[in-house]
């Protein structure tokens, strides 16, 4: 049998064959750059849509964190408790560890909202007794994870023998935590179709380029190229869908989310906000430009696999 | 080099193309086969090539079982032997030059010496002036040529021609028969199917002819290196 080259130098050939596969694959793609536009714009705008959609929930996430503090417990005390027992319950409130903040609504100061508040002041002045009650205001601390906590806080509370009555101010914020909690999971279901779409996208593009290159192919095959040599400038043309797919899915992303900065701003402004819209983060980015690679492989793969073997010399 | 034992193949569908064939050709001999058209002559070097399998009996390539090597193991047989067959043109997609070098860009050699050994292999077919050129740009013989470039350029142990003059004008065909018996002076072994007798004939080399997917015993040139089933 003939020598081959040595064995060093086949390492480096071979460093150099994958680095070229990587390139002329790129250059393959360049020579019909219309379809392989296409190819990418879907792909793109295929990640585009989950990855805007979890940006919008996290800013959303963000947003509903700001609101923790509107998020209060009222305690209406049995109007027999004083003040000093109040003060007392207050005290020991403070040492739960799911309560932020408290803060006291003595009877007079109840009654100077209220007149305030209620337009009847005049008629006010010819009560005797003050009626109202001395009210806790309690500011739970926010589990975004456990949207329940509150009410199992509230059952606590309203047990207490000086309380007469806990209201949450805020029955909508359950709400929003369980709105949240769907449409992060709505999140993953169309992101996962979209993959899906995205892996089938590659996978029918990559099945045409092999269809295309069926001659080369065969003659490949003919004069001895192995499998693996034959599938690499395919699977790494998948590699170029899916990673230049994954960074214009980012660079439509942000895109969209600068559109959107200024009139969220000028919102915001009208409540109260120091509210700050979030881009994608590194890490985001990252795993945006790590799954759509993947995807682009994995389709091409899964064509390569499917097809390759079908095309034999004959 | 090459030893058929008893060697059938049967199609799907049930066609025998050959039938019991035996022979042997010597490492670094010259051998025909040929035979009239549908006798079996393309069947007998795509078993050598691996592109078919036998239904029965065994084929030993320079000392190799070819039953013995899996699908996985057939390009690296193959890149052994420089093929040269009808139905596999160039790519019209590449220059000359990238034609030629494909065999070598599947082994793995470094540049400079690709280089080095494409302008060796189209100096020898007599092309080393075409080596930008596109293959579409060339005569029918000079694309012939270019295969047989590419065929030899890795120096192969063995070099099958299926009708390697198939579409060629007689003095074209002289001259690429004349190029195979110069491989085979410095050592390479050359099996060549034609059907066309007169050149071979006139070529004078060991003959192997197929009637029928049967060796028939040989009129032209009967002989002692091939060897035909008793
Ligand atoms: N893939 C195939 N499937 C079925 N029959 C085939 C196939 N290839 C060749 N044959 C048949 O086998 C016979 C021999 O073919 P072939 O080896 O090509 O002969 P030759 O090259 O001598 O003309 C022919 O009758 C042909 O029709
Ligand atoms: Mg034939």
């Amino acid at each position: 049998m003939r020598k081959g080259p040595q064995y060093n130098t086949l390492i480096t050939a071979y460093l150099i064959h994958h680095i070229r596969v990587l390139l002329s694959s790129l250059g393959h793609l360049t020579r019909q750059p219309l379809s392989t536009m296409m190819t990418m714009a879907v792909i793109a705008i295929a990640l585009t849509l989950p990855s805007g959609l979890y940006l919008a929930l996290n800013n959303i996430s963000g947003l509903s964190a700001g609101w923790d503090s509107s998020t209060k417990i009222s305690l209406f005390l049995h109007t027999s408790v004083d003040e000093k027992k109040a003060q007392t319950l207050l005290e020991r409130l403070r040492l739960h560890n799911e309560i932020d903040h408290v803060s006291m609504i003595s009877k007079d100061q109840g009654l100077e909202q209220f007149k305030q508040g209620s337009g009847f002041g005049s008629a006010l002045q010819f009560l005797e007794d003050n009626p109202l009650p001395i009210v806790l205001v309690v500011q739970p601390i926010i589990d975004t994870k456990r949207p329940d906590h509150i009410n199992q806080l509230l059952k606590e509370l309203e047990n207490d023998k000086l309380v007469e009555l806990a209201q949450l101010d805020m029955q909508w914020v359950k709400r929003l935590y369980a709105m949240l909690e769907i449409a992060h999971r709505g999140i993953w279901a169309i992101g996962s179709l979209l993959g899906l779409a995205v892996l089938l996208i590659v996978g029918n593009t990559i099945r045409l380029d092999i269809q295309n290159r069926r001659s080369e192919i065969e003659v490949s095959k003919l004069i001895g190229a192995s499998n693996a040599f034959i599938r690499r400038p395919f699977l790494y043309t998948g590699f170029w869908y899916g990673f230049t797919g994954g960074l214009l899915a980012w660079l439509l992303t942000t895109a969209s989310l600068y559109l959107l900065a200024e009139p969220v701003e000028k919102l915001t402004l009208l409540y109260h906000s120091d509210f700050q819209l979030n881009g994608l983060s590194f890490g985001d980015t990252m795993n945006l430009i790590m799954i759509s690679c993947s995807l682009g492989l994995l389709g091409s793969w899964l064509a390569v696999g499917r097809h390759l073997d079908e095309i034999e010399p004959s | 080099m090459i030893h058929f034992d008893n060697v059938s193949k049967r199609y799907p569908g049930g066609f025998e193309a050959l039938n019991q064939v035996s022979f042997r050709l010597p490492r670094g001999k010259m051998g025909y086969l040929t035979g009239h058209s549908g006798a079996g002559k393309s069947t007998l070097l795509k078993l050598i090539a691996l592109i078919e399998r036998p239904s029965r009996g065994q084929i030993i390539l320079d000392g190799i079982n070819l039953n013995h090597i899996s699908n996985r193991q057939v390009p690296y047989v193959r890149r052994n032997i420089g093929i040269i067959f009808q139905n596999h043109h160039l790519l019209y997609d590449r220059p000359v030059f990238d034609n030629v070098a494909m065999p070598l860009v599947i082994q793995g050699y470094r540049h400079r010496e690709i280089q080095s050994r494409v302008r060796a292999a189209l100096d020898q077919v007599g092309l080393l002036k075409k080596e930008k050129s596109d293959p579409i740009t060339l005569s029918g013989g000079e694309q012939q040529r270019v295969g047989i470039a590419r065929a030899i350029v890795h120096k192969p142990s063995l070099l099958l021609a299926d009708e390697p003059t198939g579409n060629l004008d007689p003095e074209l065909s002289l001259e690429i028969m004349e190029l195979f018996a110069r491989f085979n002076q410095v050592g390479t072994s050359v099996l060549i199917a034609s059907h066309d007798l007169d050149l071979i004939q006139h070529m004078g080399a060991q003959t192997l002819s197929l009637k029928d997917g049967r060796i028939v015993n040989d009129e032209i040139s009967p002989n002692e290196i091939i060897t035909g089933a008793a």
